[in-house]
Order: structure tokens, then C-alpha cells, then sequence
């Protein structure tokens, strides 16, 4: 699980990158507060074999599962 | 401050990607009073680039205003591409600037080494383009901010607007896209050192060289590719010049690097906002994703975005290489709107 909220874009989409490079997880949970972290970190998982999942929460919040796809 | 501080780092959003967006913008204006004055050529309601104002029959201003947070840490460079970009709305016009104040706003704890460095890019840009800076206007702010209010002069039926563009016109793009998305990347430190400063070296570049080569040439219409990104700029130009754009996605120059920090998602929110904007009158087809995402990346100093009669497109293209403009890409055409999409993607 990362937590990126507090963090504006590029930072978000970068650590989600570094958790991926490390470990490859199946699935990774990550939690935003910036509408433009959604779309990047969503545009970065289609391109490195994952699907996301985008859902809101309360606080102006995002989580966004990956799932690595077979 | 530290004198070593990043400039970047106290920006929110870089260059022209801190440009309120295009829609915001309209219901901004939206209701305020526009007093008519014949002399007016070219007033805000017209979404251009640079005011005109006649001054008699063969003599019009030129005016526009321009600054922005930092898109570069070293603050000489910054104060380049500033300049630069404040004056292509002079040159977008087909002007000539000739006097420029400037517009400052700095941390009260920033070195004066690097305020007095913003400045000399500044007047190092200006005085390239032949024109003088004769004053300006400096307040304390917590972020940095610079630019310059530019005037130049025009002969008033010489005044390239961005509404004029004709069916049949050949489309010219003279800079390479992808400086948001370059940017936006070196401020997580991941773009590649060359790249950025090949973009950083483009954005000092004045469209001084592509204004010279339009001259004498049918030129329909023309705009300079700043905050609104390409596919916003040609929007606005298709739009208001009652025609369709057909745009070459192989012609248009993308830096490659700029593509692979696109599929990594290493986008400025800018690019999304000119999206919102503008997606709804584009065609995309089976466009790359990445690809769309540099043609609505936010640029900063852009090169300009020409139409031109056919008859006289091998003789831009000529003039341009001619005046060192060597990334000038022939990128489309332009046809008769019926309707639909006002820009088709191929």
C-alpha cells in the first residue's frame, strides 16, 4: 500500500514506478489526493501490465488498486 | 533561501502549464463589459495572441502580456525562455516587437545573484529580437514569477490572426512538442539529460526566424503553440477560422523521450486540462495514446503553428529552412468544416 496523498504530480506516479520495479507485486493499492496522480498513475499501469482501478473517497481522495494481469 | 535552491521546486506548475485553462478562462471573461473601439483590431474577445490596435493606415500596435513560475532551475535560462515566449505572441502576429517592460514577482529571500540572472535572460532575449526593455514592475511573492509586457508594431492589413486559415491551406508546426511532459519529468529527476536541455535550448529559440520567413507569403493564418498545447492552439484556430485541420501525427516532431515519460504517466496536469478542453472536437482514430498526450501537452516558448496557401507551402518551407528554422515540419492541411470533429488525427 502506498500513500501518496500530500504528494503533486510527477511524485505519485514515481513511487508507484519503484514499488513496481522492486517487487513486481500482483496487486498494489495506492492513495491520492490529486485528480492528476488517477490519470497518471492509471496511463503508467496500462503500459506495465496492470489494470487500475480507480475509486473515490471520502476527503477528496482516490484509491487506486493494480492488478498485474496473467 | 538556500542560493543552490531549485527553481522548479518553488513553482507549483511550470512555464505555460500554469496557464488557466481555456474553458476557465471563458467563463472568466464571461458578462464583462467590451467597449467597442474601431481603431481595435483584435481585442480579447477574439482568443489571439497578441492585441492590435490601428494607429493609422499603415501603422497598428502590437501588445501582449506574458509570465510565468519557473520551468528551469537556472535562472539565466529562465529568464530566456520567458522573454522568448512573451515575445512569439509579437511575432504570432506577424509583428515586430520594439519595446518590453518587465514583470517580476520574487521570494523576498531570494539571492539577488539569481534575480539580477532572470533579468539578464531576460534582456539578452529582448535585445536578440531588436527591441528595448525601457522599465518594468517587481513585487515580493512567495513563488517566482517573470515576463514581460511586449509591444511591437504591424502594418495593419499585414496582421496574422489565427482566424483566417482557408480550405486547402498546408499547415507548418516549426518547433518540436513535448517540453511539459520533458519538464514534468525532470522534476522527479527522470528525463534524460540531453533531452531536457535539447527542449530547455528550443524554448530560448525565437519564432523571430519563422515570422521572417511568412513574410511575403500567403500566410492565412497563424498562432504560436503555448499553454493550450497543439491540439488546444489548432482548435481555437479551426474554430474561429470556420474550418477542419487534418493533422499528420508521423510529421509532427515528438521527441522520443517525450513519449516513453508519457507511457510512464509522467504528464503535467496541464495536459489533461487541454484534453478536457479540446477532446471533444478532435478525431483521434487509433492514435497512440502516449502520441495524443504530446499533441495536447502544454508547451512553453512553442514554435508556431502556420497556415498557408498551397501555392506558396514549398516556398515557406524554403524561407524557413532559409532562417535557421530547422525543426519546421509540414504537419496537415486544412479543409471546408461541415461538421463533426474540427481536427481529424491520421
Amino acid at each position: 500500500m502506498i500513500d501518496a496523498r500530500g504528494y503533486s504530480c510527477p511524485m505519485p506516479v514515481v513511487m508507484v514506478q519503484k514499488a513496481v520495479q522492486k517487487d513486481a507485486p500482483a496487486s498494489l493499492e495506492v492513495l491520492v489526493d490529486d485528480p492528476c496522480a488517477v490519470e497518471n498513475i492509471t496511463r503508467f499501469a496500462h503500459n506495465h501490465g496492470y489494470q487500475a482501478a480507480a475509486q473515490e473517497r471520502d476527503g477528496g481522495a482516490f484509491s487506486l488498486t493494480l492488478t498485474k494481469q496473467p | 533561501m538556500e542560493p543552490d535552491i531549485k527553481l522548479t521546486k518553488l513553482a507549483d506548475c511550470a512555464g505555460c502549464g500554469a496557464k488557466v485553462g481555456a474553458g476557465v478562462l471563458a467563463q472568466l471573461l464571461e458578462g464583462l463589459p467590451v467597449h467597442r473601439d474601431p481603431a481595435l483590431l483584435i481585442g480579447f474577445d477574439k482568443s489571439d495572441d497578441a492585441a492590435v490596435y490601428r494607429l493609422s493606415d499603415n501603422l497598428a500596435l502590437v501588445q501582449t502580456v506574458d509570465f510565468f513560475p519557473p520551468i528551469a532551475d537556472d535562472p539565466y535560462l529562465f529568464g530566456q525562455i520567458a522573454a522568448a515566449n512573451a515575445l512569439s505572441d509579437i511575432y504570432a502576429m506577424g509583428g515586430d516587437p520594439k519595446l518590453a517592460l518587465n514583470l517580476l514577482c520574487v521570494p523576498k529571500d531570494m539571492p539577488d545573484s539569481a534575480v539580477h540572472d532572470i533579468l539578464r535572460g531576460g534582456y539578452d532575449k529582448v535585445y536578440e529580437a531588436g527591441a528595448v526593455i525601457a522599465g518594468g514592475h517587481s513585487i515580493h511573492d512567495a513563488e517566482p514569477k517573470y515576463g514581460l509586457c511586449v509591444t511591437g508594431l504591424i502594418h495593419p492589413d499585414r496582421v496574422l490572426s489565427n482566424a483566417g486559415a482557408q480550405a486547402g491551406d498546408v499547415l507548418f508546426l516549426t518547433k518540436p512538442l513535448g517540453a511539459g511532459i520533458l519538464t514534468t519529468a525532470a522534476k522527479a529527476d527522470l528525463c534524460p539529460a540531453d533531452a531536457l536541455a535539447a527542449a530547455y535550448s528550443r524554448m530560448t529559440v525565437l519564432n523571430k526566424g519563422a515570422r521572417d520567413a511568412m513574410q511575403g507569403l500567403r500566410v492565412h493564418a497563424c498562432t504560436d503553440v503555448t499553454g493550450f498545447g497543439l491540439l488546444g492552439h489548432a482548435l481555437e484556430l479551426a474554430q474561429t477560422s470556420g474550418v477542419q485541420l487534418t493533422l499528420h501525427t508521423s510529421a509532427i516532431a515528438i521527441p522520443p523521450e517525450a513519449l516513453a515519460l508519457a507511457r510512464m504517466g509522467l504528464l503535467p496536469e496541464g495536459m489533461y486540462r487541454n484534453r478536457r478542453f479540446a477532446e471533444h472536437a478532435v478525431a483521434a482514430e487509433q492514435i497512440e495514446l502516449a502520441v495524443q498526450d504530446a499533441l495536447y501537452d502544454p508547451q512553453t516558448s512553442g514554435g508556431l503553428l502556420i497556415a498557408v496557401d498551397p501555392a506558396d507551402a514549398d516556398a515557406l518551407a524554403a524561407a524557413l529552412a532559409q532562417n535557421a528554422v530547422p525543426c519546421a515540419q509540414r504537419i496537415g492541411t486544412a479543409q471546408q468544416y461541415a461538421q463533426g470533429a474540427h481536427i481529424i488525427l491520421r
